[in-house]
């Protein structure tokens, strides 16, 4: 389920680093709990975040979930398909709904993030937290 | 998410079996209930195209008993209760003296001498405890909220799903009226009564029996293209027909003018709870009212973000979301009277930006009749 190569968070975002060069996005679980995704809200390409500082958002039906940067770098891309088709986040979390790419600062930042088996442990160990807020 | 359970939740008599059909599950009213099955889109588009089923035992149900049943009634809630024959059913409200909303509910009228309220999950207790001191009647209030699954099956196909289960003639049964029948062989009361915006009934039953009828009804809706809907979609349901939720658009600050509920408050019926009040702010004038807004581009309007007219904060959102039917971002907020035309511009503070909106005519949805 969750690709070997990438690193997550505890905030249910993954990391893929090809060179200096990293593809950020939410993961299979995050989308699960959010539920139908309708909105994504993301930085424009030159914008820097410091390592779990907030980026953007995603909105469900039902909840406003923050995303928070992995590690620290500068935007490059910014996945625009997902203005017109949020819900591409729901099917293809890991993959073709992918959410910014980014030039980082520190490949070593990645370290203290988890790997896949962490994260399943992590997900199995319970009480996860997607930090959305749900309504109602 | 916020929507942690916890041990003390309590559990509706269905529990298990949303477990079992997947549900998600989250915390409403004290209770732990399914917040969706299938996709809160899905389960919505259901219920305006085909037919949605609904667990809606948290709610809680008060029984008002005796030859004064009738004066208690009027006295605790705005709405002529003597308008109603046996059989009818009623969407009303119980007022604190200073008009403001203890809770809105539907009040059936089972005999001349029995009522049957049906309230608000989180407001159950609270109103049970009200009408009780405000009894100075020959009336005897009963809590009976743990003696009822409450069922409701919504949608254009409702009746035509519902209609092969039970005895009853359900082509006799016009909306607000309710009946003693069967379904599935389960004893129910069937209210002709919803919180969708569409045709439907809700289903009172015994709890040991509740399974029988849920099964029952999912396996029979399935060819009509029934699905178990939960909290999520009902809500978006509710908000496109613009019905308000107790704790969003109606509470303890707020009155039965600014809702926009005049058709359930009667001053004429004698005296209520809370009808001075009512008349005196007739009388002095509203300062704010209800309003519904769309979103003019991309975000969504959240409970408790600010309503902005001329850069000026002037209200706050009681309830927001994408309209999965409409499909557009709506939502209702109080608003100065003087700035609740359709057509007024807003705008909706959004995570520090403001996002344009417009003030449109409610409901947003209606369905054709």
């Amino acid at each position: 389920m969750y690709p070997r190569d990438y690193r997550y968070t505890r905030e249910h975002e993954w990391i893929k680093l090809e060179g200096d060069r990293a593809t950020i996005g939410i993961t299979h679980y995050a989308q699960e709990q959010l539920g139908d995704i309708v909105f994504v809200e993301l930085p424009k390409p030159g914008a820097e975040f410091a390592g779990m500082e907030a980026f953007g958002t995603v909105e469900s039906v039902k909840a406003v979930s923050e995303l928070y940067s992995p590690v620290s770098g500068r935007v490059e891309e910014v996945n625009t398909s997902l203005n017109e088709n949020p819900a591409l986040l729901n099917q293809e979390p890991h993959g073709a709904a992918w959410l910014i790419k980014m030039r980082i600062k520190d490949p070593s930042e990645l370290n203290s993030l988890l790997t896949a088996e962490q994260y399943e442990a992590f997900l199995q160990s319970g009480a996860p937290d997607t930090g959305a807020q749900a309504e109602s | 998410m916020t929507t942690e359970i916890q041990t003390t939740l309590r559990k509706t008599a269905l529990h298990a079996t949303h477990r079992a059909l997947g549900a998600r599950m989250t915390s409403f009213g004290g209770f732990e209930l399914p917040l969706e099955y299938s996709g809160i889109i899905a389960e919505h588009l259901a219920v305006r195209t085909a037919a949605g089923l609904f667990d809606v035992s948290h709610m809680g149900q008060i029984e008002i008993r005796g030859r004064e049943a009738l004066a208690l009634v009027q006295y605790v809630t705005s709405n002529d209760a003597s308008r109603l024959a046996i059989g009818q059913a009623q969407y009303t409200a119980l007022l604190y003296p200073q008009g403001t909303f203890a809770d809105d509910l539907v009040l059936h009228k089972l005999a001349d001498d029995h009522y049957f309220l049906c309230v608000n999950a989180s407001n159950g207790e609270k109103d049970y405890d009200w009408i009780r001191q405000q009894n100075r009647f020959a009336a005897t209030v009963e809590n009976t909220s743990d003696r009822y699954t409450q069922l409701a099956v919504q949608g254009p196909r409702a009746a035509a799903i519902l209609q092969p289960l039970t005895e009853l003639d359900l082509s006799a049964l016009r909306t607000y009226r309710f009946s003693f029948g069967k379904v599935l062989g389960v004893n129910c009361l069937v209210a002709r009564t919803g919180y969708t915006g569409e045709d439907g009934f809700e289903l009172y039953c015994d709890p040991a029996e509740s399974e029988k009828l849920w099964n029952g009804l999912l396996k029979s809706g399935k060819s009509e293209g029934l699905l178990p809907v939960g909290l999520g979609a009902r809500n978006t349901l509710r908000l496109e027909a613009c019905y308000p939720l107790y704790g969003h658009e109606i509470d303890d600050t707020t009155t039965v003018w600014e809702a926009r509920l005049d058709w359930i408050c009667k001053l004429e019926k004698g005296e209520f709870i809370g009808r001075d009040a009512l008349r005196a702010q007739k009388e002095k004038g509203l300062e704010r009212i209800l309003v519904g807004f769309e979103m003019r581009d991309r975000g969504i309007a959240r409970e408790d973000y600010p309503v902005l007219i001329g850069g000026h904060v002037c209200g706050r959102v009681t309830s927001g979301s994408l309209a999965p039917w409409l499909k557009k971002n709506v939502g209702l907020a109080y608003v100065p009277v003087s700035a609740s035309a359709p057509g007024t511009r807003l705008a909706i503070r959004i995570r520090g930006s403001e996002a344009p909106a417009e003030i449109v005519p409610t409901p947003f949805y209606r369905r054709a009749k």
